[in-house]
């Protein structure tokens, strides 16, 4: 029997944690390191290709966004992240007011992507888009009844909505942009209506109000695009069947537009890796890899040009808000709270 | 059974050249690492009051408080209720199929709470295939009939019973199996019937198991984010996300957090005042084969739909809903890489959980050694970790880690003008770290359980015969306790396999786990591309779960057949 197991037992735990640690990447030159927001799987296949055609290797650590912005400030300076990859505009703006991004002045980057959708520093540029329509029941709803998001607190939609927890940064950030359109007071109203219109409390993501609308439960719901661009593309024919039911109206196209975020990158201040870190970016904002955003992952280019997936054409052209998307962040808490005073779950 | 120890200051020999003081700094010190993140977020609760607070009380924390309490008294009574009696059931009865549920009774333990919610969800929502039918078969449409919401408290409370019960049944099994069989036949020759029996010999003796089971279920519903958030319920744990990362304000946070752990104290001192100064450890060690009681007609259909129950709906409804999305998509597991997440999670689970275990036997005998109450505060802050959520313990984490790191990088830069960058940080060091601090509660309280069941006067015994305390642990108490140590090992190697928020934000480049893989899928809402790595977390689970059956059967001392 060994003479001290407890002495033998550690260091076996320490040997065992350092062989699991070693094959840890040694960042080589010819690496770029990314701490991403998108799940791995969305922008693997696309740090794929940026290896092959550049030789630079891309290491990834994907989390949720709230929690990435949180280690990037404790690491401070040390941090080996050289790029953030993040989604929704309030996020961007988070990371960006916590110093952790950097500007970068890159002319192939300013002239691929509109100004609305980057940060007017250059601390952060939108690479993909998404809206957030209303959608409704083909046949259970006459389009000529919808207008604006403001018109869904009417009382005629009593009882006919679907829509996700206030939790959600989609949500939040719908309700900024409101707040910034029309005011803390009169958006809290507007809240409150919404609330008393609502078919269910809320629960479960995008896909669900799709399918709880489809379903019987609700006649509108709100969603992102990309999920019903998903859906259509599904394998699954009930997936499919359901979201077939399902048509998309542009609200506020005579007004600001419909409500529109970004998935975003920007570099990391501390970084000693720029050049590969621009790169990367670049190459996101590349028509080839904008086209590969649109066709797998249903968002709209971000590039003016780069043409759209066949399912995203079919929901139609529309005007999008062209409120700048910083400003979104500068009054998520606010919606937060104001949220929260309307009762919405 | 801690009670047990508290007397034992007065009945060890301990010659002065052999004060164990080494024990209790070691314990001291352990207690104190694994505390750190723990104070660091509590550490907040010191930074005054803002707005937001006044905003939380006023809109919301009402509401959170009322669920989360209703959350906990549900699940409560879930656990106790379907835990004890399928126990019982197994241990003292004799009906068919017996032999397999003892194991099967434990199999949800591998069903992360969060992939349960999902697959009921798929399954019984309005617009899922269960509903859906019975509207093609009837012709109504919505609200034109009631169907139980899943998506609510109440199914919040079901979802959690379900998967949490396994705590209950599995440390109230070991008790009732290591219960004498003497003090049973002495009740029933005083004219017991055997439900009298029951509550009144088996049930306070196995008090202190079945309280330890519960309160880990209770701790881990408190911690609870993912089924809360999925089903939208406004809870502790979902205020504190939207409070820390929507309101940005990380000190109206913590102090939720602080409200919540009020909960957990307020818990552990009543049941501590309840007990008080009773024994629980047996005074006599003979053992005989357990005579169970023949079950007949009515009673025999009761036990068997009681025990087949929580199986089916804890682990064969699921596992069949999760089978049948993977294989919508073998694209998925067909994958190469899906073999290096199987290697990464289970190693992962198996080096943190040695770990912990080897940690808890050190604190848990120090405690034995020295009980004074700096040794025990420090022991029980250190294993609160397991009702906070793990989110929360990875920032509190991530700050002293990072904190280290910096300091020395600085030092090293101002001195030698080298850059150490990162040494702890972002390592798997920090994730293994952050999984004992998690998941200290489930080993320190079965080992501590097994420790306290041995009896005082076996320590005295072999002390003053001359050994060390450490030799006394590791020859005399460890054979004794191997089922219990196993027992430890093998629950936190399962909730490590299931742990997903700390492992999601802690970990390295390019590291990933099943559970990360799983989550990421389906919080995309792509349910059915993440089942095949959900189905690969339950079958990794199911084999230790199986293994501590095992265990728990050839525990009973005398038991001559193999289970």
């Amino acid at each position: 029997m060994i003479q001290r197991p407890i002495t033998a037992l550690a260091s076996l735990t320490v040997a065992a944690v350092t062989a699991l640690t070693l094959p840890l990447p040694l960042f080589a030159n010819d690496e770029v390191n990314v701490y991403s927001a998108r799940q791995e799987a969305l922008i693997k296949p696309l740090m794929d290709e940026f290896t092959e055609e550049t030789g630079i290797r891309v290491n990834i650590v994907s989390a949720r966004a709230d929690t990435l912005l949180q280690r990037l400030r404790s690491e401070g300076r040390n941090t080996p992240a050289d790029v953030l990859i993040t989604v929704d505009a309030g996020n961007l703006h988070n990371a960006k007011e916590a110093g952790v991004l950097r500007p970068v002045d890159s002319e192939v980057l300013k002239e691929a992507i509109p100004e609305s959708l980057r940060d007017p520093e250059g601390y952060w540029y939108g690479l993909s888009m998404r809206a957030r329509p209303i959608m409704y029941v083909t046949g259970e709803v006459d389009p000529e009844q919808l207008s604006t998001y403001e018109a869904l607190a009417d009382e005629q939609w009593q009882q006919r909505i679907c829509i996700r927890s206030s939790s959600n940064v989609y949500n939040q950030s719908l309700v900024a942009s409101m707040i910034i359109a029309n005011g803390e007071e009169e958006t809290e109203e507007w809240a409150r209506g919404l609330v008393a219109n609502m078919a269910q409390p809320p629960r479960g993501g995008d896909r669900d109000q799709i399918r709880a609308a489809v379903a019987g439960v609700c006649d509108i719901a709100i969603a992102n695009t990309y999920y019903l661009g998903q859906m259509l593309n599904s394998d699954d024919d009930t997936e499919r069947a359901t979201a077939e039911a399902i048509s998309v109206f542009w609200p506020n196209q005579e007004g600001r537009g419909a409500h529109v975020n970004v998935s975003g990158a920007g570099l990391i201040t501390h970084t000693e890796n720029v050049d590969n870190a621009v790169k990367l970016l670049e190459f996101m904002a590349s028509d080839r890899a904008q086209q590969w955003y649109a066709e797998a992952n249903q968002e709209y280019p971000v590039k003016p040009g780069v043409e759209w997936s066949d399912t995203l054409s079919e929901l139609g052209d529309f005007k999008p808000d062209a409120v700048n998307l910083g400003q979104l962040g500068e009054y998520n808490a606010e919606a937060v709270r104001l949220m929260d005073r309307a009762n919405w779950r | 059974m801690r009670s047990a120890l508290a007397t034992l200051g007065g009945t060890l020999p301990r010659p002065r050249w052999r004060r164990p003081e080494g024990w209790t700094i070691v314990t001291l010190l352990i207690a104190g690492v694994l505390s750190l993140p723990i104070l660091v977020i509590f550490a907040h609760v010191f930074v005054p009051a803002s707005e937001v607070w006044l905003h939380l009380r006023q809109t919301v924390l009402q509401d959170y408080v009322v669920n989360s309490l209703i959350l906990m008294l549900g699940v409560g009574v879930g656990v106790l209720l379907i835990g004890v009696s399928t126990a019982w059931l197994v241990s003292m009865c004799d009906f068919p199929g017996r032999r397999a549920f003892e194991w099967a009774l434990l199999l949800p333990l591998a069903m992360p709470g969060y992939i349960i919610a999902y697959t009921y969800t798929g399954m019984l929502d309005f617009a899922g295939p269960v509903q859906t039918q019975i509207r093609d078969l009837t012709g109504w449409g919505y609200g034109d009939y009631w169907f139980p919401e899943i998506r609510s408290l109440s199914g919040a409370i079901a979802m959690l019973t379900l998967v949490l019960y396994p705590y209950v049944y599995l440390l109230s099994r070991a008790a009732f199996l290591e219960q004498s069989i003497c003090v049973l036949e002495v009740s029933r020759t005083l004219g017991s019937s055997p439900w009298a029996g029951f509550r009144r010999v088996a049930l306070p003796l196995a008090r202190p198991a079945i309280i330890t089971g519960l309160s880990l279920a209770l701790m881990e519903t408190l911690a609870d984010y993912g089924t809360v958030q999925y089903f939208g319920i406004p809870t502790f744990t979902t205020g504190i996300f939207r409070t820390w990362f929507g309101m940005a304000d990380p000190g109206a946070a913590a102090q939720l957090a602080a409200l919540m752990m009020t909960f957990v104290l307020v818990l552990i001192v009543l049941e501590r005042y309840s007990r008080r100064r009773a024994r629980f450890h047996h005074t006599s060690a003979r053992y005989s084969r357990l005579p169970r009681y023949r079950l007949k007609g009515w009673a025999r259909t009761g036990a068997l739909v009681a025990c087949l129950l929580p199986i089916v709906l804890g682990f064969v409804v699921p596992s069949s809903q999760l089978t049948q999305w993977a294989m919508k998509t073998t694209h998925m597991w067909l994958q190469p890489q899906f073999l290096g997440l199987v290697w990464n999670s289970v190693s992962l689970a198996a080096i943190a959980a040695v770990l912990a275990v080897f940690l808890s036997l050190i604190m848990a005998y120090g405690k034995r050694l020295e009980s004074s109450r700096t040794t025990n505060a420090a022991v029980r802050i250190a294993g609160m970790g397991y009702a906070i959520p793990g989110t929360v313990i990875a920032v509190g984490i991530m700050l002293p880690f990072a904190w280290v790191d910096n300091t020395i990088d600085s030092f090293m830069r101002d001195t030698f003008g080298i850059s150490t960058g990162l040494l702890l940080s972002g390592t798997l060091v920090a994730l293994v770290f952050a999984y004992c601090v998690r998941f200290l509660a489930v080993s320190l309280n079965t080992v501590e359980a097994g420790l306290g069941k041995i009896k005082p006067s076996m320590d005295d015994a072999a002390r003053s015969l001359g050994s060390a305390p450490r030799t006394v642990l590791w020859h005399v108490h460890m054979p004794i306790m191997r089922g219990s140590i196993l027992t430890a090992l093998l629950l936190v190697f399962v909730d490590i396999l299931k742990e997903l928020p700390a492992t999601l934000i802690l970990r390295p480049f390019n590291f990933n786990t099943l559970a990360v893989r799983a989550f990421e899928l389906a919080s995309d809402e792509r349910l059915a591309d993440s089942a095949s790595a959900a189905m690969a977390i339950v079958l990794a689970g199911i084999i230790p779960v199986i293994l501590i059956s095992r265990t728990i059967s050839r525990s009973r001392p005398g038991h001559d057949t193999p289970a």
